[in-house]
């Protein structure tokens, strides 16, 4: 009988961490369902950050390094230059793109870094359990935001995807989402793209996740994925923001 | 015969480091060590390397943890306080086990300090300097003959033990120019020994690769914190180096290092000739500390005067050493003053 469904080979045994209803272990599968599409398993480097995917490399069938906070964009530079023919990605949340690791991600797309980035945005920071993030929305209460965010005092949340999008050096962006079946297709087309255009040395490629964090939202798993599709995507709009044409066609 | 140029000591320290195999450096401009970056910006390319001026020293040294991580030969310098924004990498790159090459022209501190020489970054190289309990392998040049065999060696010992190591040098060391003999072959980066730790792609039947330093359970942290320190124990056993001049018979030992030890070691000369028993005692290996070495002098009866650019930072050392058997004296310029000879033969001369 021909298996229709199964484990990924470059997605690991081990059970995950993550909370219930996060949707981290979505964009796993769909990142690792990507690898072995592209058969990449025996030439890809991930890069793991800091925040609650810091233990993506017990996930994954793959080579990793673990990267501090922020500082994913740097270290995968400095694998992509030693083996210009792997292919090398990071994983990052926002809290760890974003903020801290703010200069490293703008300076990696500027340059046109051959790498992946996989942005993962919650709007939170999900591992110290549910401070702002600088993509927290307006208004969005958070344990160091617990009035809600205040835009006059801390100012407005960061669209890493347009921002990135200002720039020369990258040849593909995109925003997409997990919050249902229709939007996690969409979301694996989106990855597999970014996979094909560093495989296709086009240049430096992202695709920011809007993803749930149930637990810091104080939302049940349900909730979260409503939460995510009528306050996120309004202030987030998914889409391609750049794409070269060498890719338009891959997996549509 | 082997080729003999004058350089200086910037420059000396890039092309030794490319002629043992390193192809990958990172780095971001800061004064008083721009002629390393420059040097490696022109060189690079044309053999197949890579530079890269990065966005930050913090940058610059993950981008080396990356590359040293993917099996490069990897480098980064800078000076001082550019050295201390490194830290956080340095940490990382310990506790993974990558290996790598930091070059710091130490200049005066704290702060922004000044452009001036000064040793006054020891404890920071010595000790770790980023969080947790590691140690850089530290080597100090006192020329730029120095600055082209240590670099070769930083590079050997850091494959070898897997461990960071430090070229400590100075504004004074990395300005300067020498003639600078190139006594072996360049070596070619792919005849370098393989590194089946590192991260190149799964290959094979074996498990994934992990460059990590991550322990959240107290056994695993343990069991990195224990591991660190066999070795951090073997590499103390096996890799100090130093050189001592005229200490045989000498009553008063003057130990010193990098610039300060070519001063201390004219002033020596003069009060030679004056008839004092007086001698060098250059550590070559900052960490690992001669301890050994240094405890024999002091039970041989010898009296210890530490010069230095700071305000007393190797005495430290010194003192745990000799550990209250014999006295050590200080003697230290606070950043931007070089002692001059006259100082330390003054110094010398007032101890007989």
């Amino acid at each position: 009988m021909e298996q229709v469904f199964g484990r990924p080979k470059a997605l690991s045994e081990k059970r995950l961490h993550y909370c219930p209803g996060c949707t981290h272990g979505i964009i796993h599968r769909l990142v690792a369902e990507a690898i072995d599409d592209l058969g990449i398993q025996d030439k890809t480097i991930g890069v793991a950050p800091v925040g609650c995917a810091v233990l993506a490399y017990d996930y994954f069938n793959l080579d990793f390094q673990q990267a501090a906070h922020g500082r994913a964009p740097a270290v995968a530079t400095g694998i992509k230059r030693v083996l210009p023919d792997r292919f090398v990605f990071t994983y990052q949340g926002d809290g760890d793109l974003a903020s801290i690791g703010m200069a490293e991600i703008v300076h990696a797309a500027a340059r046109g870094e051959k790498i992946t980035v996989i942005f993962i945005n919650n709007a939170i920071y999900g591992m110290t359990g549910g401070q702002m993030a600088p993509t927290s929305l307006p208004g969005q209460k958070t344990t160091t935001s617990p009035y809600g965010r205040d835009i006059n005092t801390v100012g407005y949340p960061i669209r890493v995807a347009e921002m990135l999008t200002t720039l020369d050096g990258p040849a593909y962006i995109s925003r997409v989402s997990v919050h249902d079946p229709k939007h996690i297709n969409k979301a694996k087309e989106a990855i597999r793209k970014a996979f094909e255009v560093q495989i296709q040395g086009l240049g430096f490629s992202l695709v920011e996740v809007l993803s749930t964090c149930p637990t810091n939202w104080g939302l049940s798993p349900r909730e979260a994925l409503k939460w995510l599709e009528e306050n996120m995507i309004p202030y987030y709009p998914l889409g391609v923001f750049k794409s070269p044409e060498e890719v338009s066609k891959v997996g549509a | 015969m082997a080729e003999r140029v004058m350089m200086k000591g910037n420059e000396a320290v890039a092309e030794g480091a490319i002629r043992a195999g390193c192809r990958y450096f990172f780095g971001y401009p800061i004064t008083p060590q721009n002629e390393v970056p420059e040097y490696m910006s022109r060189r690079l390319p044309k053999i197949g390397g890579v530079f890269i001026q990065a966005e930050s020293e913090v940058s610059a040294i993950n981008m080396v943890y990356g590359a040293g991580g993917a099996g490069g030969r990897a480098m980064t310098s800078s000076s001082s306080p550019g050295i201390s924004l490194k830290q956080e990498g340095i940490s990382y790159i310990a506790t993974a086990e990558v290996p790598c090459v930091i070059v710091n022209m130490a200049r005066g501190g704290p702060g922004l300090g000044g452009l001036t020489p000064s040793q006054s970054d020891y404890f920071q190289a010595v000790k770790g300097g980023g969080h947790g309990d590691y140690h850089l392998i530290v080597l100090a040049p006192w020329s730029v003959q120095e600055m082209v065999d240590l670099v070769g060696l930083a590079f050997d010992l850091a494959d070898k033990y897997r461990n960071p190591a430090m070229i400590l040098g100075d504004a004074i060391l990395g300005q300067m120019m020498e003639p600078v003999t190139f006594k072996s072959e360049p070596i070619d980066p792919k005849d370098l020994p393989a590194k089946p730790w590192a991260t190149v792609g799964l290959s094979g039947e074996r498990k994934p690769n992990l460059i990590n330093s991550l322990g959240l359970l107290p056994e695993h942290l343990e069991s990195i914190n224990l591991r660190l320190q066999e070795k951090y124990k073997k590499i103390a056993e096996n890799e100090v180096r130093f050189e001592g001049t005229d200490v045989d018979d000498a009553d008063l030992v003057v130990v010193a290092y990098g610039t300060t030890s070519r001063v201390a070691k004219s002033a020596i000369d003069q009060a030679r000739k004056d008839g004092k028993k007086v001698g060098l005692f250059r550590p070559i290996t900052l960490w690992p500390f001669p301890t050994k070495q240094i405890q024999e002098l002091a039970a041989a009866g010898k009296r210890f005067l530490v010069v230095e650019m700071s305000a007393g930072q190797m005495v430290e050392d010194v003192r745990l050493a000799v550990n209250g058997e014999a006295s050590v004296e200080f003697f230290g310029k606070l950043n931007g003053a070089i002692p001059t000879v006259e100082e330390v033969y003054r110094e010398i001369m007032s101890r007989f």
